[in-house]
């Protein structure tokens, strides 16, 4: 840990651009798009100002496009990245697919953005969490310097694992807001993210393959499986890749749940990115007002952490889960995932999901503390008084 | 029998795994498509007429299998063993020098 971190005053998107040069990517593919687009802003300066030596930018026409030309370059063995926002990561869907199924380790960043109608630009988390099932690990950024190091991270988990990586953070909030991250000195970062080994290689020309090839009835099934298998060994690959981070860099990042002042809590705050950022300042009110209360910041929502997520259900008596997200005709995308966790263990902590922040509305440490005073009735009264609330809602 | 590519079809196995374990990790050849005769899948075959061929080799460039090689003496084959029956050599050929003829089995 004794290295000077460079220190620089720069937006989420700036943190994730500056990863992407630091990791040494040799392949960027992007479309613009709101509020993503300065992230390959500054690549392309990069570029352009001489910065980066092995580095192509492929101007592409969709962000389908974008994905497929990662895909390609991946397949070579190369260390591709690109970045896009809502209807373009929508766009992307299908592809998503395919580089996960050909095990291509690409990195993301998705700036979460609403998905319209109406037109929204600004934060909500449906736009990322609607690519669950494509088989790309998500990791949550709660700031600036979260994006940055979950970059460099997502890397190196990727290619270990052979599967791509997301790094999400939100609209806004962190893309265009200016905070001090610490980046680390690029002969550290080569230390820590060595050049990429592929499981396999366009460019073997002496063993020439095929990438993609038709998996009858008889063989689909199996290729199924080891992606499940790549998506278990992720998790204990997250361990150690950031315990590894935080003993050389000083910000452990080995647990994929982060737990803040959860030790005697009777309830949680549970939820993803940057509005657990708002939490934690709320728990901090609330500890000195005598709530008994903590966060449970979950960093990384692919793989699921099931198990510490379990270690936490065991020891408090309720979980306020809040959703900046939705799946029309249930529920909010992380409390049905933590349910149904849950369900076959025997931990039964009382769970409510909190629907907040849809599309960017503000969410503040005032608005924690009457989920706080809500909470706090339905613990003690032991009764639920409904399951899912439109916190928001102007009634 | 060789394949007017120099790989002996008789070389050519289906593979099959037996455990999970087995198979690659991505979904990459998985062997060859030496065993794929898709000449069975023929209605129509394709006649070469010589006399009227000028050697322009278009076909051979758009035959999607490939199923078409150059002989020894410059005129083009047919391996009628992956030959499907498309067509499309006969529609592109500028001579007119090949058709397509419904394949009695
Ligand atoms: S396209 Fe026609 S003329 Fe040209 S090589 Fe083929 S058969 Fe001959
Ligand atoms: S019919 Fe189709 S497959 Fe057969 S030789 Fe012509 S182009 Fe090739």
């Amino acid at each position: 840990m004794d290295y000077k971190p460079i220190k620089k005053v720069i937006s989420g998107n700036y943190a994730a651009a500056y990863a992407a040069k630091h990791a040494r990517v040799e392949v960027v593919a992007a479309y613009p798009i709101t509020p993503q687009t300065s992230i390959i802003e500054k690549i392309s300066e990069f570029i352009a100002n001489g910065e980066v030596e092995n580095l192509q930018y492929v101007p592409v026409e969709s962000e389908h496009s974008a994905m497929a030309a990662c895909i390609g370059a991946s397949a070579t063995g190369a260390r591709a990245f690109t970045a896009t926002s809502a209807q373009g990561l929508a766009l992307m869907h299908e592809m998503l697919h395919w580089a996960s199924g050909a095990r291509l380790p690409i990195v993301m960043v998705d700036v979460n953005r609403a998905m319209a109608p109406p037109w929204s630009v600004w934060d909500d988390q449906t736009d990322s969490l609607a690519q669950r099932d494509t088989g790309w690990m998500q990791f949550y950024a709660e700031n600036n310097q979260e994006v940055y190091d979950g970059v460099l991270m997502a890397f190196k988990v990727a290619e270990t694992v052979n599967l791509p990586a997301m790094i999400v953070e939100s609209a806004f909030i962190l893309s265009h807001t200016y905070d001090v991250v610490e980046m680390i000195p690029q002969e550290l970062v080569d230390e820590f993210l060595p050049p990429r080994k592929p499981l396999y290689t366009l460019t073997d020309f002496d063993n020439p393959i095929a990438v993609g090839a038709l998996g009858t009835p008889a063989d689909y099934y199996e290729f199924r499986y080891k992606i499940e298998k790549a998506m278990e060994e992720a998790r204990e690959v997250i361990h150690k890749v950031g315990r590894e981070f935080g003993e050389k860099f000083g910000r452990d990042y080995s647990q994929m749940i982060e737990l803040y002042r959860t030790e005697d809590a009777e309830f949680v705050f549970m939820g993803l990115g940057s509005l657990m950022g708002t939490v934690k300042q709320a728990v901090d009110v609330l500890r000195s007002e005598g709530y008994k209360v903590g966060a449970a910041k979950v960093r990384w929502f692919r793989p699921f952490p099931k198990e510490e997520l379990y270690e936490l259900a065991k020891h408090v008596e309720g979980i306020a889960v809040l959703d900046r997200n939705f799946s029309f005709g249930q529920e909010g995308i992380l409390f049905n995932e933590a349910k149904g966790a849950l369900y076959n263990t025997d931990a039964k902590p009382i769970m409510k999901n909190y629907i907040v922040g849809l599309g960017g509305r503000d969410f503040t440490v005032s608005d924690v503390r009457k989920i706080a005073e809500n909470m706090k009735k339905i613990i003690e009264s032991r009764k639920l008084d409904r399951e899912i609330e439109w916190y928001h809602l102007k009634r | 029998m060789d394949t007017p590519f120099g790989e002996r079809k008789s070389d050519a196995q289906r593979i099959a795994f037996k455990s999970v374990d087995e198979y690659p990790e991505a979904p990459i050849s998985l062997g060859t498509t030496l065993i794929n005769f898709t000449g069975d899948w023929r209605t129509f075959i394709p006649v070469v007429d010589d006399e009227k061929c000028v050697k322009c080799y278009i076909c051979w460039k758009f035959c999607p299998e490939p199923a078409i090689f150059i002989r020894e003496d410059g005129y083009i084959g047919i391996d009628y063993d992956y030959c499907k029956g498309c067509g499309i050599c006969a529609n592109e050929c500028p001579t007119k020098a090949i058709t397509m003829v419904k394949e009695e089995k």
